[in-house]
C-alpha cells in the first residue's frame, strides 16, 4: 500500500498520519506526550461539545430550538440505558453520553470539508490506539462493575441461564473467549468503519483530480462519476458517523447490562 | 497505514490526550452538565404531569358541580311542579264551589219563578173563575131571565171548566 501511495499524487493515508505540533520532546518517565493533530482535533471535539451542551444550561421550563436539541440527546441516551439497563442505568448516562457525544463529534467534525478554507480535519477516531482505549475503558468499567456488585459470582456470566451441566464445560470457554473479544470488536469497528469511509472518499478524490489532469476525457468518463459517488458515499458517511458512535455507545450499554444485571 | 506504522511513537501521547481531554468532558461535560439537562427534563415532567392531574381534579370538581346543581335543579322543578298543581287544584275546588253556589241561586230564583208562576196561573184561573161566574149569571138573567144564584153558577162553571180542559 505504500509503494502504491508514493506512485499517487494523493497518498489516501497521509490524512492519518499523526503530527506533533508542540513539544516533540515532552517526554515523561520515557513516554512522548507531544501535543499533535489528533490531541488538537481531540481538543476541538470537547470545546464543540462544551459549546453545544452551553444550550441545554438555559434550564428553561419552555425550552428554545437549542435546548430542545440538547435534552434529545441527553433523552436519547437516557432512553436507551433505560431500555437497555433498566432503572440502575441513570448512573451511566454522564459516561454513556460523553462516550456517545465525543465519538459522534469527532466523526462529524472528521467529515467537515474544511481542506476548502486550509484546515484540514483530523479524525482521531480511526486510530485504534484511540478507539482501543475507550474500548478498554468500557471494557474496565464492565469488570469493575460485575466484579463490585457481584464478586466471584461475575464468572456466572459465561453459563448461560438454563445450561445442562454437561454443556457447561463446552459452552463457559466459548462465552469466556466472545467476552474477552468484546473490547477488541468494540475498538476495531469504530476504527475501521472511520478510516475505510475517509480512504474511500480520499480515493475518489484523487480519481477526480487525476482524471482531468489526464485530460478531458478521462475528467468526464472517470472523475464526474467519481464526484458524483462522492457526493453520495459524504451522505453516507454522514451515517456512518452517527452510527458508529451510536453503535458503541449501545454495545458499551450492553456490556454494562450483562455486569449490573447478572442474570 | 499510520495507525500501524506510527503506533509505537504516538500511542503514549494519544492515551495522554486522550485520558486527559475525555476526562475533562467526562466530568464537565457528563457529570457537569448532563445531571443538569436531566433534572430539567424531569423538572418538566413533572410539572406537566402536576398541571395535568391538577386539570384532571377541576374538571372532576366541575362534573361534581354539575350534578348536585342537576340534583338541585330537579328538585326545584318538582316542588315547583307541586306547587301549581296544588294551586290548581285549589282553582278548580274554588271554581266547582262558586258554580255549585251560582247554580244553587239559579235553582232557588228557577223554583221562585215557577212558584210564582203558579201562583199567577192559580189567580188568573180563579179570575177567570169569577169572571166566568159572573158572566154566566149575567147570560142566563139577560137570555132566559132565570136568576141563578152565584153557587149555582160556580158550580155550572166548574163543571164547563173542568170538562174543557
Amino acid at each position: 500500500m505504500l509503494a502504491a501511495a508514493e506512485t499517487a499524487k494523493v497518498d489516501p493515508m497521509h490524512q492519518f498520519t499523526v503530527e506533533p505540533l508542540l513539544g516533540h520532546d515532552w517526554n515523561v518517565a520515557g513516554y512522548n506526550l507531544a501535543f499533535t493533530n489528533s490531541a488538537l482535533w481531540m481538543l476541538i471535539t470537547a470545546v464543540a461539545l462544551f459549546v453545544f451542551m452551553l444550550g441545554g444550561m438555559r434550564q428553561q421550563l419552555v425550552p428554545g430550538r437549542w435546548q430542545m436539541m440538547v435534552e434529545s440527546f441527553t433523552g436519547f441516551i437516557d432512553d436507551m440505558l433505560d431500555a437497555n439497563i433498566g432503572k440502575n442505568g441513570r448512573k451511566y448516562l454522564p459516561y454513556i453520553f460523553s462516550l456517545f457525544m465525543f465519538i459522534l463529534f469527532a466523526n462529524i467534525l472528521g467529515l467537515m470539508p474544511l481542506g476548502v478554507v486550509g484546515v484540514h480535519p483530523f479524525t482521531f477516531t480511526s486510530h485504534f490506539t484511540i478507539t482501543g482505549i475507550l474500548a478498554i475503558l468500557s471494557f474496565a468499567i464492565v469488570l469493575i462493575v460485575g466484579f463490585w456488585k457481584h464478586g466471584l459470582h461475575f464468572f456466572s456470566l459465561f453459563v448461560p441461564a438454563g445450561t445442562p451441566l454437561p454443556m457447561v464445560f463446552v459452552i463457559a470457554p466459548i462465552e469466556f473467549i466472545s467476552f474477552l473479544f468484546r473490547p477488541f470488536s468494540l475498538g476495531l469497528r469504530l476504527f475501521v468503519a472511520m478510516m475505510a469511509g475517509h480512504v474511500l472518499l480520499e480515493v475518489l478524490s484523487s480519481f477526480v483530480i487525476d482524471g482531468w489532469n489526464a485530460g478531458a476525457g478521462f475528467g468526464v468518463l472517470v472523475g464526474i462519476p467519481s464526484f458524483v459517488l462522492m457526493v453520495a458515499i459524504c451522505a453516507l458517511e454522514i451515517l456512518v458517523a452517527g452510527i458508529q458512535a451510536y453503535v458503541f455507545a449501545l454495545l458499551s450499554s450492553l456490556y454494562i447490562n450483562d455486569a449490573e444485571n447478572l442474570h | 497505514m499510520p495507525q500501524i506504522d506510527q503506533m509505537f511513537e504516538i500511542w503514549s501521547s494519544q492515551l495522554f490526550w486522550l485520558a486527559v481531554i475525555f476526562g475533562l468532558v467526562f466530568f464537565v461535560v457528563g457529570k457537569g452538565m448532563v445531571p443538569k439537562v436531566t433534572s430539567t427534563v424531569d423538572a418538566r415532567d413533572t410539572q406537566i404531569a402536576s398541571d395535568l392531574a391538577a386539570a384532571k381534579a377541576a374538571r372532576d370538581a366541575a362534573d361534581e358541580q354539575e350534578e348536585a346543581w342537576r340534583t338541585r335543579e330537579n328538585a326545584n322543578r318538582e316542588s315547583a311542579q307541586a306547587i301549581v298543581g296544588e294551586a290548581k287544584a285549589r282553582a278548580q275546588a274554588a271554581t266547582e264551589a262558586r258554580l255549585a253556589e251560582a247554580q244553587g241561586g239559579i235553582d232557588a230564583r228557577l223554583a221562585e219563578a215557577e212558584a210564582r208562576i203558579a201562583a199567577s196561573r192559580d189567580a188568573a184561573a180563579a179570575e177567570i173563575e169569577t169572571v166566568a161566574v159572573d158572566a154566566a149569571q149575567d147570560i142566563v138573567r139577560q137570555f132566559a131571565h132565570v136568576s141563578v144564584d152565584e153557587a149555582a153558577a160556580r158550580a155550572a162553571v166548574q163543571e164547563a171548566m173542568t170538562r174543557g180542559q
